[in-house]
């Protein structure tokens, strides 16, 4: 059986050669027109006057379009509050697009667009969270709020409280490959799009509306991203709209990439937050009462902000049963670009706050932050059964604190906390003791750098929050010669879903992984899909995909047990053949007898998830099938002098459940664990007081590079069935790891505190200028 | 007519002079395999492998970026994409097969530029790999799969001679605007002095493709041989061509002192130091250049050159201040004198990630002790002012003084004498001045013996 195996990516070998074909690589006609967008150079006005006669006559250009030009819909919006492809005359923000240029080739396009002039009567820009709130500018009326108990009383009441803040850049995506799309004319209308998008029902959705046509007239592609990390959830739309529009003009296909520049410039990224806590605790620093209010800065459209705040409300607690808990969340319009999805999806931030926390008061209490962390952590399952209590929890009694301490704030019982033996097992692993007594004294005989070691858990929760996207769609078909084409609605951007997916059809038919070909997501096969996103795709698409490869599996196994008078339940698909009573038949063979017995050798799949109930505006119910865990430690060096900083050793333990493909799950953990620490250690985007984004490319936004890995990297699986009816009972594993990347903010956290007696309060992204920052303040050094 | 040999065969190409490569490899001859991820030379998915049969060093094939490589900078060598380094009947190349064996790829976008940096550094059998894959990023991975890749790749029989560009290099006939000899180039600068010059096109690069501008009249100076020389006649001292590669200057560097060889590592990144000249970096004046301060503190003297005539300058009076040079119209940077060996200089580069970024800022100290007492201080910044700059009144509150802790604390409050930093993407001004500070307590620290440098520390 092929599930289970650490297979290879399965366009690994097209990677390594340079074959393997992203949107800009498909060969197009030499008619390709190419696009590209004017953009808006101040953050907030009404346009005035718009000049674009130079534009026009630049060499090559085609066409020029504002939103007066666009013949339908002017809206590339993927919530219901609208969000304009083209400025309609005001200006949100500085790199909003206001007109788009058609021309000959990418330089002539990009060219023309510096040539316009734009007369904009600017207005006072809301940049910040603070201009934000002064001037109430928000999504939603008023902050949304999930609680349980009484947290205000709990925390006067407790013995000890100490309050504080945190503020927590955002992260751009810097997936490889920028945004693409490419459009080709149908007759009758119809229009083709390939587009580098994690969402292609949505392309397809919001290319239907700006045509003026219906969905089935617009069919969108695509094979693989090149990277996507939510930031190609929602970011693609404008540019696939604009390629459908420009085609639907010119009757030429169209071809739109951004320049890295504009990418930054013009597409949202992670949501920075401001963090405020407060938190009343007993001498052990036993959590009594946490009253958090979050500050998300959502940028200038709707977008996703609103489920992404959601989510770090819902991971506010991370691993800690909080007895008394309020968590009020802020969402801030301001003129800057419209921050969207991105790995995670608020959790992080949220995972951000309770981990802070739980820093905060070790530091109070004296004590080594993991002991806190322990004393805090859910309580373990009990066994099932009666008697035991655990039927009878509070699940859904939430003003009431949970006596078992294994119901979360917004009512979800933990049912599987894991977490107790995870941090047994990596505390040996990593040998978390010797070395936390060996970094004291390193830091006792060292003058200028100090050592800091942290051990933080993640507690993740898998399903989209906006219940009804917890479906997938599959389409199987097997060829009269016994080869399989496989395709659902989940996208490929490297992670690795689509040879996971393979891996479960192949199993199925007990056949070689040879055998299934792989085939773009398209939404001409499989309708209505949701995004890959919410780490959701092996869970949804593997379901639909085995319920596509049942049905004809089922059918096959009718027919070869029909013709030897036996029980179809008995026959089985092992290893190319099928076995029906004594006789071991080629899997190609039962597909070719089918074919001529008239047997349908295609079928659809579908799945939904099981168990969800969510209303999140009282913020009470089970919006997550079930929760993934880990647990990283992470030993880094500070530089005292400079606040300079390094990772050293990352020790790792997650749960993939019963892993589909170790191989593939291990690649994602490595390089969760990275992009985590990069958003908190090095990643920071800086706005000038303008509105314009200063970090707007690889020369001055610092992802890790090479040597910014830890030294010694040492990740393990904890290689344990999902307690849920998963897809082989495997778990989702695109989010959780990169929160693993926690550790090495509070590692510095650590290493900062061994310089004096305050609490650091170090924020991110920890940069040498905020820890030098932070270890100014631990030695009371006024600036 | 430009002519290079493309993965083997010879190519002839009449294109805009600013032509980049990696424009024409993917809109010209559909070679898609070559990535653009940044276009401008930080993320190198566009790296390929350039031969040049003619080069002064014995470096061999280089990893460069395409992004950045205007089309003349090829004429006579020989370029090799991902496309070009399987065996002909289709076996991978050992990195090629590494990397599928080890998941060194996720998305795949990154994969040919890392391959390419990973085939020149197997060729070169290089095991340092985190310096050799600096200047290529990927997102996906966290870089372990990869780096097991380039180990399990080490030492992997290939064929050379399959990768043996040299032998492919074209024939060429001089190019009108790319001049052969130093001496032809002062003549035609002289009678064009309002030309741009190119060498290695890392920073002219951007001006093309990221500022979009026209360059009408432009020469290249990669053929000028008689530039990328070292001449080692005067004793004790190096005068450096100007056409010299950082990738070249590196083991010069190195001599001078441990710490400079460091910064020169630092700098940019394996592409970029192949094509980065070291009279680039001093010619465009930029204030956050890397070599000036540790050439400023070492007592570097640069030679400049106006048609036949020739002048020598302190390399600090070159910096008048921001954006302005002591350079006449036509005249242009031709060499660089510097000491072999200066045991007392420490160079310290203060950025956000240390590979591959771009200064905040950037110290450089050459201080003197004799008996105990500082004789002799030259100190010098980059990141704290318009210009690459001295800081003077540190200096004087140092000679003549006791080397001690208490000398050099009383020296700091003249750092905000010497210089008022400016708050950028990069830094804030009061961390700027405080990191300087900072530096000279460290250079301190370090010259006794401390442990100062977090990338020495292991877990």
């Amino acid at each position: 059986m092929s599930v289970a195996k650490p297979l290879p990516h399965d366009a690994a070998r097209l990677h390594v050669s340079g074959a393997a074909r992203y949107v800009d690589d498909i060969p197009r006609p030499a008619d390709t027109l190419h696009l590209a967008f004017g953009l808006a150079d101040v953050a907030c006005g009404q346009i005035t006057a718009l000049d674009l006669a130079q534009v026009r006559a630049a060499p090559g250009v085609v066409a020029v379009l504002t939103a007066d030009d666009l013949p339908f819909a002017n809206d590339v919006s993927p919530s219901p509050s609208p969000e304009p492809l083209l400025s309609d005359g005001a200006v949100h923000f500085l790199g909003q697009p206001i007109f788009l240029v058609v021309a000959e080739t990418h330089l002539a396009a990009r060219k023309a667009t510096r040539l316009g002039k734009v007369e904009i009567d600017e207005q006072p820009a809301i940049l910040t969270i603070d201009e934000a709130l002064a001037a109430n500018s928000r999504f939603e009326d008023d902050p949304r709020i999930y609680a349980r108990g009484d947290a205000g009383a709990a925390i006067a009441n407790a013995p000890r409280q100490l309050e504080g803040q945190i503020e927590i850049g955002g992260q751009e995506h810097f997936y490889l490959e920028g945004q693409a799309a490419l459009a080709f004319p149908q007759e009758g209308g119809d229009m083709v799009v390939h587009s580098s998008s994690q969402h292609p029902t949505e392309i397809q959705h919001k290319v239907a509306d700006a045509l003026g046509v219906p969905m089935n007239a617009v069919r969108c592609e695509v094979r693989r991203m090149g990277g996507g990390f939510g930031g190609k959830e929602s970011q693609g739309n404008a540019l696939a709209v604009s390629c459908a529009i420009a085609a639907q003009m010119t009757g030429r296909p169209c071809v739109m990439r951004y320049d890295r520049d504009d990418d930054f410039v013009i597409t949202g990224k992670r949501h920075d937050f401001r963090i405020a806590y407060k938190v009343g605790f007993d001498d052990d620093g036993r959590l009594q009462g946490v009253d958090f209010v979050q500050y998300a800065r959502c940028g200038w459209s709707m977008d996703l902000s609103l489920p992404v705040a959601d989510r770090a409300m819902l991971h506010a607690d991370n691993a800690y049963f909080i007895p008394h808990m309020r968590v009020e969340s802020h969402r801030l319009k301001t003129n800057t670009q419209s921050n969207t999805a991105f790995r995670g999806f608020g959790g992080p931030q949220g995972m951000v706050g309770i981990e802070r926390v739980l820093d905060h008061v070790a530091h109070a209490v004296g004590r080594d932050p993991l002991e806190v962390r322990r004393l805090n952590y859910y309580a373990a399952p009990a066994p099932d059964g009666p008697g035991t209590g655990k039927r009878f929890g509070a699940e859904f009694s939430p003003q009431h604190a949970d006596a078992t301490g294994q119901t979360t704030h917004y009512g979800q019982q933990v049912e599987d906390f894991i977490l107790h033996e995870m941090t047994d097992a990596l505390i040996a692993s990593s040998d978390y003791e010797k070395r936390r007594a060996a970094i004291a004294d390193w830091n006792a005989s060292n003058a200028l750098l100090k050592k800091g070691l942290s051990l933080t858990p993640v507690k993740f929760g898998i399903s989209f929050t906006l219940t009804h996207l917890n479906q997938a769609g599959a389409l199987v078909h097997v060829y009269q010669d016994g080869s399989i084409h496989m395709n659902h609605g989940g996208t490929e951007m490297g992670q690795g879903l689509f040879q996971k997916v393979a891996q479960v059809a192949a199993s199925r038919f007990g056949v070689g992984l040879d055998r299934v070909k792989i085939t773009a997501t398209d939404t001409g096969k499989v309708p209505n899909t949701s995004a890959t996103a919410a780490s959701s795709g092996s869970d949804l698409n593997g379901m639909a995909v085995k319920a596509a490869c049942d049905t004809i599996r089922d059918r096959l196994a009718v027919f070869v047990a029909e013709r030897v008078q036996t029980d179809p339940e008995a026959v089985r698909f092992e290893g190319g053949h099928v076995y029906v009573g004594a006789e071991a038949l080629p899997f190609e063979e039962v597909v070719k007898d089918a074919y001529m017995a008239r047997i349908s050798l295609s079928a659809t799949g579908f799945y939904k998830t099981p168990k969800l109930e969510w209303d999140r505006i009282k913020g009470r119910g089970r919006p997550f099938f079930y929760f993934a865990y880990g647990v990283a430690a992470t030993e880094v060096v500070v530089d005292t002098l400079t606040g300079e900083n390094r990772i050293l050793r990352a020790d790792i333990l997650h749960d993939c459940g019963a892993s589909l493909n170790p191989a593939l799950d291990i690649g994602q953990i490595e390089g969760g664990y990275v992009q985590g620490a990069g958003w908190l250690m090095t990643e920071e985007l800086v706005w000038d007081n303008a509105g314009r984004l200063r970090t707007h490319a690889p020369s001055n936004y610092k992802i890790p590079a090479c040597s910014d890995r830890p030294d010694i990297f040492n990740v393990a699986l904890w290689d344990a069935a999902n307690r849920e009816e998963t897809i082989y009972r495997s778990k989702a594993v695109g989010e959780p790891p990169l929160m693993l990347g926690i550790s090495a903010l509070l590692a510095l956290s650590d290493a900062v505190s061994s310089c004096g007696e305050a609490y650091p309060s170090l924020d991110a992204p920890a940069t040498p200028e905020r820890v030098l920052h932070a270890i100014q303040h631990v030695r009371g050094v006024t600036e | 007519m430009i002519r290079f040999s493309l993965n083997g065969e010879t190519v002839e190409v009449d294109a805009a002079p600013t032509t980049t490569l990696l424009d024409w490899l993917r809109d010209q001859r559909r070679l898609t395999g070559t990535k653009e991820g940044c276009n401008e030379g930080d993320c190198g998915a566009c790296t390929v492998m350039v031969s040049d049969p003619d080069t002064f060093d014995e470096l061999g094939p280089k990893a460069l970026n395409a992004c950045i490589l205007f089309l003349p900078q090829l004429h006579g060598k020989a370029v090799r994409t991902v496309e070009g380094v399987a065996k002909p009947d289709g076996t991978p190349h050992p990195v090629q097969q590494a990397m599928v064996d080890h998941h060194g790829s996720q998305c795949g976008f990154c994969t040919p530029g890392f391959i390419m940096s990973m085939v020149v550094s197997h060729l070169h059998e290089r095991t340092d790999h985190d310096d050799a894959l600096a200047g290529n990023l990927c997102r996906c991975t966290g870089y372990a799969p990869i780096v097991r890749a380039a180990k399990a790749a080490e030492g992997v029989d290939w064929p050379p001679e399959w990768l043996d560009d040299m032998s492919n290099c074209p024939d060429v006939a001089p190019l009108g605007f790319a001049p052969e000899t130093s001496d032809e180039l002062a003549a035609w600068y002289e009678a064009n002095p309002d030309a741009t010059l190119i060498a290695g096109a890392t920073d002219v690069g951007l001006w093309v493709t990221k500022q979009m501008r026209d360059l009408p009249k432009v020469a290249f100076l990669n053929r000028c041989r008689d530039m990328q020389r070292f001449d080692l006649s005067k004793p004790g001292w190096v005068r450096v061509g100007s056409g010299v590669t950082m990738q070249g200057f590196h083991p010069f560097a190195q001599e001078i002192h441990d710490s400079y060889g460091e910064l020169v590592r630092r700098y940019g990144s394996e592409q970029v130091r192949a094509a980065a000249t070291i009279g680039g970096n001093i010619a465009n004046g930029s204030p956050i250049g890397d070599n000036p301060p540790p050439l400023i503190a070492i007592g570097a003297v640069l030679h400049l050159r106006r048609g036949d005539q020739r002048r020598d300058l302190p390399l600090e009076e070159f910096f008048l201040e921001y954006g302005k040079q002591d350079l006449a119209p036509g005249e242009f940077v031709e060499a660089v004198s510097m000491p072999r060996s200066v045991p007392d200089l420490r160079v310290y580069k203060l950025s956000k990630r240390f590979d591959q970024d771009i200064s905040a800022v950037c110290g450089a100290f050459n201080v003197t002790v004799e008996d105990g007492a500082i004789t002799a201080a030259r100190i010098a910044f980059g990141g704290m002012a318009g210009i690459p700059k001295r800081a003077s009144h540190v200096e004087d509150a140092l000679v003549g003084k006791p080397w001690t802790e208490n000398t050099v604390d009383a020296a700091l409050s003249r750092f905000g004498v010497d210089y008022a930093p400016l708050t950028d993407m990069r830094a804030s001004a009061d961390y700027r001045l405080s990191a300087a500070q900072n530096m000279l307590v460290r250079y301190f620290h370090g010259r006794s013996g401390a442990a100062v440098d977090v990338r020495g520390v292991l877990a």
